[in-house]
């Protein structure tokens, strides 16, 4: 025993969360983040007039007024893109869990037929898909196909690749690999084993997925007619280049209303499902 | 009663999830019928789609050669404005949504604050960023600080619902134990919500950030400054190698940011 030990240990007075030494990193930490959101602030800014921005609250009070009866005169004309516009997210999302379902396959550690070639290539398919938000796929492809639905429904598709296909490789990664392991005990074959040890497994959370998807897909191909795809974004985007502010109120109104009703509807059916 | 009953030969999976077979086969009849009414409803046009196959080969060849160089300043500045949209909107959007995040808690709240925080979130997320963004850039012209105004709008609605959640599912062990010992309410809240809540704000937000630079790809298609207008720009101009150039940019971002942010969570918890 040394005779520093047996010194009393002194304690500071008032308790804290941490010692000295981490509270003042967390300062500077605090103290760079300040500063960097300060030279972000100026940079965002240089070209900002800010006369126009302190004019902002009588713009949205003149908006407002304008668009303050909605005109429902307008709703029998919005069916058919309403109808359009469900037929998008609907088709899209079909062709996205199709073209998804062979990828996750190919991308789950359990089920893939090559770490090194196949897996990397089908998690990139998925990176590429996710990382690009399905209106710019929507503008790239009314380019190269011409505005109209087909834009609208191929988009959905590629962006709902990505995200389907992500959590369904989780989900066949998270498996159970004991009924796996019984099935290819009894010599079945790689397919056998697929169909009957991981399918019914991942069922219910493909299921699920879908119907979150589907949720999602609505809620986007509601505004993908903003740069041509078709449906009820079309209107809107007419609407508003026409100014015809009473006529975007009641887009907003309807496309408001399908969302709260898809994501109820798929609310329901993942209730049902898990 | 004593013949042997007929089994069949080869066993069949049973239906794992519609057991009922009116109803399996209710389900069938239907997605077909929707699938026939959905694909009539379609009008295609081959001559159309034969010559965007073309336009299509087009792209995809500026894809595999992207040209970074002969538009680099614009695609500079749209870089910068997206990315300090992204970081002021984030920050913006935490600042604001700590607060309402704990009003919209119910169990530290009283019930009108509870209401009207509450009601602050489901208008948020209610509407999608885009069309905010349109309606912003009517109020504030062109250029990011609409575009930052959205996102952080955006932000109000995913990190406070996501933080009053967190907040309601604390083990409330610890807070009773704080307000036995005569703490205050703001007391109540530094010792025993903050420190439960943290790890998860802190991962919220990394992810908030993540979401937020995917967004100011898009919204600049509205006007709201960013990449995004850079990249309509170059579609609009019929330039598919720059276009290539600055989707090649966005989606290295997003994998950069989406890596170090999970390995940051990751680390948090």
């Amino acid at each position: 025993m040394t005779a520093r030990s047996t010194a009393p240990p002194r304690y500071p007075q008032v308790w804290t969360f941490r010692p000295p030494r981490t509270r003042l990193a967390l300062w500077v930490g605090w103290l760079l983040l300040a500063v960097l959101f300060l030279i972000c602030w100026r940079l965002m800014n240089t070209n900002t007039l800010w006369w126009f921005v302190a004019d902002a609250p009588s713009q949205a009070i003149d908006i407002g007024q304008r668009m303050l009866p909605p005109r429902l005169a307008y709703l029998p004309e919005l069916l058919v893109p309403l109808w359009d516009t469900l037929n998008m997210a609907t088709l899209g999302t079909l062709g996205g869990v199709l073209l998804a379902v062979p990828v996750a396959f190919l991308a789950a550690r359990n089920t893939t037929p090559s770490m090194r070639l196949v897996r990397p290539a089908a998690l990139l398919v998925i990176v590429a898909s996710r990382s690009i938000n399905s209106l710019i796929w929507a503008l790239l492809l009314v380019a190269i196909i011409g505005p109209g639905l087909l834009a609208g429904i191929l988009a959905i598709a590629l962006r709902s690749v990505g995200f389907v296909g992500k959590l369904l490789y989780e989900a066949i990664e998270e498996s159970d690999p004991r009924p796996v392991e019984a099935i290819a005990a009894t010599g079945a074959a790689r397919a056998q084993v697929v169909h009957y040890g991981i399918v019914p497994q991942v069922l219910p959370a493909f299921w699920g997925i879908s119907a979150f998807r589907w949720d999602i897909n609505i809620r986007e191909s509601t505004i993908l007619g903003l740069v041509g795809a078709g449906g009820i974004g079309m209107k809107l985007q007419a609407s508003i280049d026409t100014l015809a502010w009473s006529q975007v109120a009641t887009l907003l109104l309807v496309i408001l209303a399908t969302v709260v009703v898809s994501e109820w509807l798929a609310a329901r059916i993942r209730r049902a499902l898990i | 009663m004593s013949a042997p009953t007929a089994y069949p030969s080869r066993w069949r999976r049973p239906p794992t999830l519609i057991r009922d077979p009116r109803w399996r086969w209710a389900l069938r009849v239907g997605a077909l019928g929707y699938l026939v009414l959905a694909l009539g409803a379609l009008e295609l046009d081959a001559a159309r789609i034969a010559e965007g196959l073309e336009r299509g080969a087009h792209f995809l060849r500026g894809f595999l050669q992207p040209d970074f160089t002969s538009r680099w300043r614009d695609i500079q500045q749209g870089l910068i404005e997206s990315l300090t949209m992204t970081l002021t909107a984030t920050v913006a959007g935490i600042l604001l949504s700590v607060p309402i995040g704990i009003g919209a808690a119910r169990n530290l709240v009283a019930r009108p604050i509870y209401l009207a925080c509450r009601a602050i979130v489901a208008l948020s997320r209610a509407l999608q960023e885009i069309i905010i963004a349109i309606f912003l850039v009517a109020m504030f012209g062109f250029g990011p600080f609409a575009g930052f105004m959205t996102l952080t709008f955006a932000s109000i609605g995913f990190l406070a619902k996501l933080l009053a959640d967190a907040i309601e599912e604390i083990d409330a062990s610890q807070s009773e134990a704080i307000r036995a010992t005569g703490a205050s309410w703001w007391q109540l809240i530094h010792y025993a919500v903050q420190p439960q809540v943290m790890p998860r704000l802190i991962g919220l937000s990394l992810y908030r950030l993540d979401i937020n630079f995917r967004e100011s790809a898009v919204i600049g298609i509205v006007g709201a400054g960013g990449i995004g207008a850079t990249l309509n720009t170059a579609i609009e101009r019929y330039e598919y190698d720059s276009a290539g150039a600055i989707l090649l940019i966005i989606i290295a971002i997003v994998l950069l940011v989406e890596y170090s942010s999970s390995h940051v969570r990751k680390y948090l918890q």
